[in-house]
């Protein structure tokens, strides 16, 4: 499994996002949130987008005041990581227009759809932000 | 409670004026606030209006992702609602169950499987997606079973988003379902011709994971991915078709030499980063031995390292790490840019660079690399300070300090280093000082000159973290006291009024040391008198003398010096022995009242020799009489007999040693001792080792360390002559000189002027370089020391470490699916004569390779079948097989299926007379 789980905290270190590509049950994901959280946010801007945290490979990349963290096997590129959040912001921001931390927060929903969209089981399976938005938008439609 | 009214329904708070209610909740209350929605949701959550139904799973579905609130409870509202017509009603239903249930034992899983097939088969392709999505997040092994055949439909849909979505959540179901592999896998395997990216990014994703697990069932779909190495012009795609390949060109030799070459082209041409840096991580970890390709990609990695980006850094370290196993002057070439990384702002990037250096060590630069990490560690921070000591210190003591070839060097920056502010590496630095002692007999004096520095250093006392090191350093110089310079000065440091500081078994270990000083100190005197036979009557024995001096020549190692045990006769004289008598006496009289017991029974020991030889001091100072002459002559072979227990030389012992002595007859080991266990069970022994000895190989030898020093305590006659025997006996176990390996070397000496000069980063650069290109050592000349190790013990512990592979279930489905059904059979072999000893002879590699026996089988299929034809022939075989007991489903399947095996019977048949030719196993020769 490539991608194992896709994090988005605030500054203050408050999960906005926690989607997990593997069962973990409460304690566990909110232990994991919280050591990574605690790792990731204190690293400055200088510093690389990699943390190893237990058997995890930890990709971030801050947004404004928004954290995207996505925990990679060790066998997962990390650039290509890196793409990847750029391309979910990209996404969102399309969607959303400048997407902020209240956009994800009030749509939370609509984030998990896009994700849905894009990895399934861990894997990617969609890089055309036309693609991932087309059945958010036929829902918006509707509704 | 009251069940769900109309007024819930009217006034029910949406998941908006949740979250915004949540926002304006003042810290502290958020918990009641939370309670208290939890109590709406719960009576909401039962109406039968599926809006109300929904919007409660929307705000619980929030409150649990987000504020970790259980809603284990709900699963069945999830399924319930999962049936509800409206899409959106659906989505809601299908994402919470995707993100609270637990395949495991979420036992409402099951309430699902009929929706998720009704939504499988839907002609809307939202819904099908949807159940799709949601079947790969909570797929278990029932599902699996369950829904494979709507699967297996959907592995050929014509709608791409469904056929991409089938195809991902295909590696769940095979995770947890093997058989399924039977069914799916062919179609799977068509899509990888499908010229969609999505698709195509889905299947090469899949198959990336599959082969993570067991590369070689995977090996004949080699041409496939290849051509889409070539032809793909995705990034993404790549760079998982490269992950596949770095997983198959090891097993296949033939298919590195063919992919070798796009491989450089795509390093070369492609802009993108991430893939770029794929090709390189494919290129270091699975062609390595295609230099040409090394040397681009390790060019690349520079390029990487000279840039400002730290992710780039980051990973071309890590890069060079893979290097390293393998090609250390691709590492040394780069080392200007790793040094610099030493000291980088990002801790993970000094990190890696230090991991780099320590690759680098080598017996040539070993001093000057330690030398600059030193500099290092002194400016950074304690964290990474005691970072890099622990890596020196594992690097340097590796295989019997393989690097290390000056150990008086050595022995001085292991004192360097428990010096360093913040370090905290003592009980490693501890174990090598005692460990070197044992093992390397020409470091001993300079060994007990650094132990003498630590030891009278009284502001050493204060600082916890160094008294693993004192208390190595106490055991040193009591050990080793004959090539001390100056006795008295030692046992004074080791009486210092701060040795309070100390914990009582590192304070135990002072005193034992004290004993042994004082012990050697009386001896030196008594046979300094004897020499000089001032007083021929106390030692009116001649055999005596002799014998001493004969044992005094075996004792005292001598180093190429004078033996330093003349120095002290100098100062030894009778007033002298005396004063430090009473200074003993002096700084012990308390402790005898001590509350520790290590420290109280050492203490009370030496006061009792004191004790002992007190009379004789003093008797020999007031000339004697003639019963005092008597007492002093047993006082002196007391001294003598307690000396020479003393004096008899500690050796490592092997690990394996206590298996070799065979248990005599009619010995019963274990069942008197389990009574024991029963009877003293919750009894804490005395911790007897105080030297932390980590390693496990020395724990014998401390032990043996501390049965003597209690043989010396009783004060028993016989035992020196009860090691000797013992010695005699086992001699075996005991170090021999035929026991130890001896490597001689050259080593350049550890005060080189030269050495002194170099400082910088940029000397060790220029310095590692010269040394490692010339490959010539120093002229000076002098042997290494002998290092005492034993050949077995360590070795057989490696070699009992065995990795046993888990037979995979999926890889053996796949092998069958692609390979056809004989491999279970041996059939083919008979219908392929002329190829079956090759097979053989295949399988036998296999075996050693792989000690698994699926993949036996597996081999010596792939060796004696074609790739595309036995794929088709296995078809053709399982549908036969499967037809016999399935539904419908399958005879559909099977008209599409029996067209291909026809096909495939065409192909396989001349497919293999090419593989004949050309002795290629496993890959048809078309492609390679």
């Amino acid at each position: 499994m490539g991608i194992r789980f896709v994090l988005m905290v605030n500054k203050q270190g408050q999960t906005r996002l926690a989607q997990y590509y593997e069962y973990l049950n409460i304690e566990e994901r909110r232990a994991l949130e919280g050591e990574i959280v605690r790792k990731c946010l204190t690293r400055n801007e200088q510093q690389c987008s990699f943390v190893e945290h237990r058997n995890y490979k930890v990709v971030y990349r801050r947004y404004a005041s928004l954290f995207f963290l996505v925990g990679v096997d060790n066998e997962e590129n990390e650039l290509a990581i890196l793409e990847f959040i750029h391309l979910l912001v990209e996404t969102m921001d399309r969607h959303f227009g400048n997407v902020c931390e209240l956009d994800i927060m009030f749509h939370l929903e609509k984030a998990h759809f896009m994700l849905e969209e894009m990895v399934m089981n861990g894997c990617i399976v969609e890089t055309s932000k036309a693609n991932i938005l087309s059945p958010i938008q036929l829902l918006d439609k509707a509704s | 409670m009251t069940g769900p009214s109309l007024m819930d329904s009217l006034f029910q708070r949406s998941i908006d004026d949740l979250i915004k209610a949540l926002r304006l909740t003042p810290p502290g209350t958020e918990a009641a606030f939370v309670a208290k929605a939890i109590e709406e949701i719960r009576r909401e959550i039962r109406s039968t209006d599926p809006h109300t139904k929904a919007s409660a799973l929307q705000k619980l579905t929030y409150l649990h992702s987000l504020h970790g609130l259980d809603m284990s409870w709900a699963a069945f509202h999830s399924v319930e609602l999962s049936s509800a017509a409206a899409h959106s009603h659906k989505r809601t239903a299908y994402l919470s169950a995707a993100l609270s249930f637990n395949p495991a034992t979420t036992d409402v899983i099951l309430l699902l499987t009929h929706q998720l097939r009704k939504d499988l088969s839907s002609p809307n392709v939202h819904d099908v997606s949807l159940a799709l999505s949601t079947l790969s997040s909570i797929c278990n092994s029932d599902l699996a079973r369950d829904l494979t055949p709507e699967l297996f439909t959907l592995l050929s849909s014509s709608k791409v988003t469904v056929r991409k979505k089938a195809i991902a959540t295909v590696l769940r179901v095979f995770e947890q379902y093997p058989d399924a592999v039977r069914v799916c896998f062919k179609r799977v395997v068509e899509n990888l011709e499908n010229s969609d990216m999505g698709i195509l990014s889905a299947v090469v994703g899949l198959f990336c994971e599959l082969t993570e697990n067991e590369p070689r069932s995977y090996l004949p779909l080699a041409p496939e991915f290849y051509k889409i190495l070539v032809d793909c012009k995705n990034n993404w795609v790549l760079i998982k078709v490269l992950k596949i390949f770095a997983k198959l060109a090891p097993l296949e030799p033939r298919l590195g030499k063919r992919v070798v070459e796009p491989i450089c082209e795509i390093m070369k041409t492609m802009g993108a980063k991430s893939l770029v840096f794929e090709c390189v991580r494919t290129i270091l970890t699975s062609l390595s031995e295609y230099d040409s390709a090394v040397k681009l990609a390790v060019n690349k990695v520079r390029e990487f390292l000279s840039e400002d980006d730290p992710n780039l850094k980051y990973l071309g370290l890590q890069a060079l790490a893979i290097v390293a196993q393998k090609d250390i002057l691709a590492v040394v070439e780069n080392k200007d840019l790793v040094v610099k990384a030493l000291s980088d702002s990002d801790v993970n990037i000094r990190f890696e660079a230090l991991r780099l250096v320590m690759c680098m060590v080598s017996e040539d630069n070993v001093m000057e690399i330690c030398r600059i990490l030193i500099s290092h560690a002194l400016k950074s921070d304690p964290e990474f300070c005691n970072e890099i000591l622990g890596f020196i210190l594992l690097t340097c003591g590796r295989n019997y300090y393989e690097v290390v070839f000056d150990f008086d060097w050595y022995v001085l920056f292991l004192g360097e280093m428990a010096r360093v502010p913040h370090c905290q590496k003592g009980d490693e630095i501890a174990t090598q000082l005692i460990d070197i002692g044992m093992r390397v007999k020409d470091a001993r004096s300079q060994l007990v000159n650094v132990t003498r520095e630590l030891v009278i250093d009284p502001a050493l006392l204060g600082n916890p973290f160094m008294h693993a090191v004192l208390s190595a350093a106490a055991w040193v110089s009591g050990e080793y006291i004959k090539l001390s310079r100056n006795p008295f000065e030692i046992i004074e440091a080791l009486l210092q009024p701060r040795t309070s500081l100390l914990s009582p078994s590192v304070r135990a270990i002072y005193i034992h040391s004290a004993f042994k000083v004082l012990m050697f100190c009386v001896y030196s005197y008594l046979k300094l008198n004897g020499e000089e036979s001032s007083l021929p009557s106390t030692l009116t024995d001649s055999e005596l003398v002799s014998d001493v001096e004969l044992d005094d020549h075996n004792m005292i190692v001598t180093n190429g010096q004078a033996p330093s045990a003349s120095s002290i006769t100098h100062h030894l004289t009778q007033e002298s022995l005396l004063a430090l008598v009473n200074l003993v006496e002096i700084n012990l009289g308390p402790l005898a009242g001590s509350n520790e017991v290590e420290v109280l029974e050492r203490s009370t020991n030496v006061l009792g020799l004191i004790k002992l030889i007190k009379p004789m001091l003093l008797g020999s100072l007031n000339d004697c009489e003639g019963d005092q002459t008597k007492g002093e002559l047993k006082a002196s072979e007391t001294v003598k007999m307690i000396f020479d227990s003393c004096s008899e030389d500690l050796g490592p012992v092997s690990v394996n040693a206590q298996e070799k002595v065979p248990i005599p007859d009619g010995l019963v080991l274990k069942e008197n001792l389990d009574d024991l266990e029963e009877i003293c069970g919750d009894i804490k022994l005395p911790v007897l080792t105080s030297f932390s000895l980590v390693r496990p190989q020395f724990a014998e030898t401390s032990n043996s360390a501390e049965c003597q020093g209690k043989d010396e305590s009783e004060l028993s006659t016989g035992s020196t002559s009860l090691l000797a025997e013992h010695r005699k006996r086992h001699g075996l176990y005991y170090l021999s000189p035929g026991n130890t390996v001896t490597t001689s070397n050259d080593y350049p000496p550890a005060h080189d002027p030269k050495d002194m000069a170099i400082d910088e980063d940029e000397d060790l650069a220029k310095l590692t370089e010269k040394s490692l290109l010339t490959g010539k050592k120093p002229s000076q000349s002098k042997p290494r020391p002998v290092v005492v190790r034993f050949d077995d013990g360590e070795v057989t512990n490696a070699a009992t470490n065995r990795t046993e592979i888990k037979a995979g279930l999926i890889s053996g489905a796949v092998n069958e699916v692609l390979l056809g059904d004989e491999a279970t059979t041996s059939s083919s072999s008979r219908r392929k004569p002329p190829k079956s000893r090759r097979a053989a002879e295949d399988s036998n590699v296999s075996i050693t390779e792989y000690k698994s026996d699926a993949s036996k089988i597996d081999q010596s299929e792939h060796s004696k079948a074609g790739l595309g034809g036995s794929k088709h022939n296995g078809h053709g075989k399982e549908r036969r097989r499967r037809s016999s007991g399935k539904d419908k489903e399958h005879d559909r399947k099977d008209k599409h299926k029996s067209d291909s095996a026809a096909y495939g019977k065409h192909r396989s048949r001349h497919r293999a007379d090419k593989a004949v030719e050309a002795q290629a196993p496993v890959i048809p020769d078309f492609l390679l």
